[in-house]
């Protein structure tokens, strides 16, 4: 299907990699179905993360395990009971960016991490309790 | 607002299956148990508050300058 979305213009969508997720995100309850769009250049993990219900809303998203190499938390099962995930192995997870002016100053989102079950496309922003994982975490040093 | 008192040990119950237990009580600090359906997810407020506005932040991105920004960069920048 295509998609017209503000930063990107019309854009085609494979509707099987279409996300699902069922409380939307903490700031945009209302937003259920998502896309991972992938960058061509994967030097730096940073993708996209585009709303389908709306064109105009996209995070840019991060592996959290290239900003923070032992990033680790364990999660209470009710709490990610919607994403049904049987096996680890099956869950991908993503930091949201906040990328400001200075674009060198950008920050993660450690303490909410987006997980995803691989298999039955489901995904919730969950927030971590706790945890000291900060809610602007920077990536670049320096 | 609804405002009732209780001790240190006593719960309240919303509906019929939320039930909010006072654990402990210290100086200005609550200890507060909840039990409720999985389905009904708990946050202390001003954090979920505070992702909310991060989220919010996190539309407000100049794609093209991202985009020149992560390009130029290699992971031995970091």
């Amino acid at each position: 299907m295509n998609l017209n979305t503000k930063h990107f213009g019309e854009i085609e969508i494979d509707e099987k990699g279409i996300l699902d997720f069922p409380e939307g995100l903490p700031g945009f309850e209302n937003l259920k179905r998502f896309i991972v769009l992938n960058r061509e250049n994967v030097e730096i993990p940073i993708n996209w993360l585009q709303s389908i219900d709306d064109g105009e809303v996209v995070f840019v998203i991060i592996d959290p395990f290239y900003v923070k190499k032992d990033y680790d938390f364990d999660i209470d099962d009710d709490e990610i009971s919607i994403l049904k995930v049987k096996e680890v192995k099956d869950i991908l997870i993503y930091s949201i960016v906040v990328v400001p002016k200075n674009i060198k100053d950008m920050t993660a989102n450690l303490r909410a991490p987006i997980i995803i079950n691989t298999l039955n496309k489901k995904g919730k922003q969950v927030v971590l309790h706790n945890t000291e994982y900060e809610i602007n975490f920077k990536i670049f040093k320096g | 607002m609804l405002v009732l008192t209780r001790k240190k040990g006593q719960s309240i119950i919303i509906g019929d299956n939320i039930e909010i237990n006072i654990i402990e009580v210290q100086g200005e600090q609550v200890k507060i148990g909840i039990n409720a359906p999985k389905n009904i997810t708990i946050h202390r407020n001003e954090i979920y508050k505070e992702i909310q506005r991060e989220n919010k932040k996190a539309t407000d991105v100049d794609f093209k300058e991202l985009s020149d920004f992560i390009n130029k960069k290699t992971i031995n920048d970091k």
